[in-house]
């Protein structure tokens, strides 16, 4: 379709990558592939071409204001990254670690500070593109796509007046979008002096930074253990010895005992721990898969709260309710809000006899 | 009598090939004659298995080795289970510890996390799909092959002469290659920047695996849309999941014909979590570039600054700078047996064995120290050896029951020699999370158990 724009010098272009293909596949003999592939529609293409560069290519015209952006915010944005950025223990803090100096140099300085904890979103970004690009095409968590492009603009909005970058009366728009990138605090702390761009344009062309050498006899004289698992992590990760086979050269260490004192009582504790087999999934495991399944546990804790009531609660407030599956199903189909506090529970995209299963544990008290 | 050749085979006919097959009409030609013989046979042969049947009796009474020789085990006294019994055949009941875990804590979601794969206990250099590393950004689908599209187009109309959308059908109707490359998340090994975080090798560097892959050569669909490569020198890759993923890619590799828009993984189709039903392959690039759910590919003149080339998968360098783009899987090695949380159950002999890859190309040799990095002994390189691809290594070792701390050091086929940490630390610090390909240490202590340590 977009034939008819290009100029002859184009399709003599064309034309020379097309013998390049001849060249490089002539393996496979013909290589017009005809009857494969068709032209992509102006519409199919506007439906799917969302990216947004950092020179702002791609940027859909439109604005939001932060107040605006508040309000999506707190309605589809705060019950994971808080009312103001700094997280619900379900995603890393988006805002915080930013000064006004930052803004006028471009560079976080707290990304010096080895002691400083963590790094917010707004200490790392470099390009508001790219903000404005993730935000519009994978946010909200559960409803990705959603928003619309001035929601998007307002949520932007928003995000930088949460991190002082931008005043409340700040109208984000694409005509604007260039300016503010501007003000953005890391928006000079990225590099490209490295080795590890597999092209031309970017980086030094490959070279490493880390050159050594492959000594065989005598090399390292300085060894002693810096770092090690202490004793009280030991079973950390679960039993290491059901993560091993149980047969071979070596059995996994049974981490629920205490290191063995020697390799005889070691090799007993191994003789006899049994083999783990897989279990057959009973009703409460398999509702309790399903939670994780669909991060119901990323809000619900089975005896905590967490952003929403815990799993008990809920199956205790409603246990004698006669309707109590149906409803339960319902709330956790189609969300709610105002039952148990301020923040809302997004829409679950399950299957019914998912949340049927799910309401089922709930009222069953939550076993585990 | 069932021999075949050109006398006995006429042109297109089909001959029932089973060894010793007979047809009905010859098995009662063979039977009707020693009918009264075969009585006879039988009889003995009633007899003999009663004489086997008593065996584990008399086995229990005596001590004369084995029981599990001795007595024997149902499986050889019984009809076992029938063919299909299970359309789609599953591991061993017994390989039930052989799973992909995910790491305690890591992440806070199981949509945006990772498993990683179960590195101590493979085999060669083929992960299995069922065991390969996950990583997902927004959880993942099974999506209809039939109604995925993959988009082609540019980030301006001159770039590209025809956009084109290609189905599941079409894709698989093009000439396809296959080839065995590996997969190494970015932050494989990230927890370990710092000290010892986690214990055995399936954490420190499960997010690594190496599968077939099966496809079509991106170069050959940008082609067929005519692209300008004067000008696209870039490429985005876009998925079709929730996060809708994207990544820069460097045209040079495109051109190179090494990266594929593949469907297949080890003689069958991608498995979902993997991105069924089409998935970019960038050899020797960071797993985040392979996008999963491939729904579209545009080219243009400037890198992208996607998601995950700006907030994450940034290396933090102690200048307090980031470095932007990195891609390259740098080249790295480990030792998978023995690894932390093993126990060796006695002194004496055993084979050392890990893997050794590099995203430059080919891993030129291996050596491996039993002495925390004092003394090296080159190991043998088991073939095949593939350029960006797993090569599994062996060294012959007897224990003497002392400590001992077990490290493996690759060179890859450009000269490049892995580093140790201190190396490694001493250019990039310890924040950049991202591409730590330092020499790993095991400790093998004298109660036999192994340990996850650092001496450097």
């Amino acid at each position: 379709m977009f034939r008819s724009l290009n100029s002859a010098r184009n399709q003599a272009v064309v034309s020379l990558a097309c013998l390049g293909a001849l060249l490089s596949f002539n393996a496979f003999g013909d290589t017009s592939f005809s009857g494969i592939g068709r032209t992509a529609t102006p519409q199919e293409v506007a439906a799917w071409d969302i990216d947004v560069r950092p020179d702002f290519k791609g940027l859909p015209a439109g604005q939001g204001s932060v107040a605006q952006g508040m309000v999506v915010w707190e309605g589809k944005c705060a019950s994971c990254h808080g009312v103001f950025g700094e997280s619900n223990q379900t995603f890393s803090p988006l805002v915080g670690g930013t000064t006004a100096q930052d803004i006028q140099s471009g560079h976080v300085q707290r990304l010096n500070d080895p002691a400083y904890p963590g790094r917010t979103t707004l200490m790392k970004a470099s390009t508001l593109s790219t903000l404005w690009d993730y935000i519009n095409r994978a946010m909200p968590w559960t409803e990705p796509k959603s928003l619309t492009t001035n929601e998007v603009y307002a949520v932007v909005a928003y995000l930088l007046n949460l991190g002082n970058i931008v005043p409340e009366d700040l109208v984000l728009s694409n005509s604007n979008m260039a300016q503010v990138q501007k003000l953005l605090p890391n928006r000079n702390g990225m590099t490209t002096d490295h080795g590890l761009w597999p092209g031309k344009l970017i980086g030094n062309g490959g070279k490493p930074d880390v050159k050594a050498v492959a000594c065989m006899k005598d090399c390292n004289t300085d060894v002693a253990i810096k770092s090690s698992l202490p004793d009280f992590a030991r079973n950390a990760h679960g039993n290491l010895a059901e993560q091993n086979r149980i047969v071979g050269a070596q059995h996994g260490v049974d981490t629920t005992l205490a290191p063995a004192a020697t390799m005889a009582q070691a090799r007993a504790t191994a003789d006899s721990s049994k083999p783990a087999l897989p279990v057959v999934k009973t009703a409460s495991a398999a509702a309790i898969a399903l939670t994780k399944t669909y991060s119901c546990v990323a809000c619900h804790g089975v005896d905590a709260r967490i952003v929403g009531p815990s799993f008990k609660e809920i199956g205790k407030k409603y246990e004698s309710r006669a309707d109590a599956v149906t409803y339960l199903e319902g709330k956790i189909r189609a969300g709610g809000s105002g039952v148990w506090g301020d923040i809302p529970m997004p829409p679950q995209s399950l299957k019914g006899v998912e949340a049927t299963a799910i309401a089922k544990w709930l009222i069953a008290g939550s076993p585990k | 009598m069932n021999k075949i050749n050109s006398e006995n085979v006429q042109a297109g006919r089909l001959v029932k090939a089973p060894e010793n097959f007979l047809a009905p009409q010859d098995v009662q030609h063979v039977f009707k004659a020693p009918a009264t013989a075969r009585r006879d046979f039988l009889r003995k042969a009633f007899a003999a298995a009663g004489m086997a049947a008593a065996a584990p009796a008399m086995a229990q009474t005596s001590s004369a080795g084995d029981a599990n020789i001795l007595n024997l085990p149902e499986h050889s006294r019984g009809l076992g289970r029938p063919v299909a019994n299970d359309g789609y055949g599953k591991p061993s009941t017994f390989e039930g510890n052989v799973q992909r875990r995910t790491s305690p804590g890591l992440t806070q979601t199981t949509q945006a996390s990772v498993s990683f794969a179960p590195l101590q206990s493979l085999f060669g250099i083929v992960t299995p799909s069922g065991l390969h590393f996950e990583r997902h950004h927004q959880g993942w689908w099974d999506i209809d092959p039939s109604k995925h599209r993959l988009m082609l187009n540019g980030s301006d109309e001159k770039i590209m002469r025809t956009p084109m959308v290609f189905t599941m059908d079409e894709l698989m109707r093009l000439p396809s290659v296959s080839r065995f490359h590996f997969i190494e998340c970015g932050a494989n090994t990230g927890m370990e920047w710092g000290n010892v975080a986690v214990p055995t090798c399936q954490y420190t560097h499960g997010m690594l695996s190496c599968s077939e892959f099966t496809g079509v050569p991106l170069k050959l669909l940008l082609d067929r849309a005519g692209v300008d490569y004067k000008r696209a020198r870039y490429v985005l890759a876009e998925g079709a999941d929730g996060s809708s993923m994207t990544r820069t890619v460097p045209m040079e590799l495109v051109e190179s014909g090494e990266v594929i828009v593949a469907y297949g993984q080890n003689g069958e189709m991608l498995r979902p979590e993997n991105g069924y039903p089409l998935r970019l392959v960038v050899p020797g690039v960071q797993g985040v570039s392979w996008v999963k759910y491939l729904r579209r590919i545009e080219v243009g003149d400037q890198p992208y600054g996607a998601k995950d080339e700006s907030i994450h998968y940034v290396d933090l360098m102690p200048s307090g700078q980031h470095r932007q783009y990195t891609s390259t899987q740098e080249c790295k090695s480990v030792v998978t047996t023995p690894s932390g949380g093993q126990l060796l159950m006695d002194k004496g002999f055993y084979n050392v064995s890990g893997l050794a890859w590099s995203g430059r190309g080919k891993v030129a040799r291996v050596d491996v120290s039993v002495d925390g990095g004092r003394n090296w002994r080159k190991a043998r390189q088991e073939t095949p050896v593939l350029n960006k691809c797993l090569t599994r290594f062996n060294l012959d070792w007897v224990w003497d029951g002392k400590p001992a701390l077990i490290q493996s050091r690759a060179t890859d086929d450009t000269g490049y020699v892995q580093p140790d940490k201190r190396q490694l630390r001493a250019v990039r610090g310890t924040r950049s999370i991202y591409h730590n390909n330092a020499i790993q240490t095991w400790l093998v202590q004298e109660n036999g158990e192994v340990k996850n340590v650092q001496i450097s």
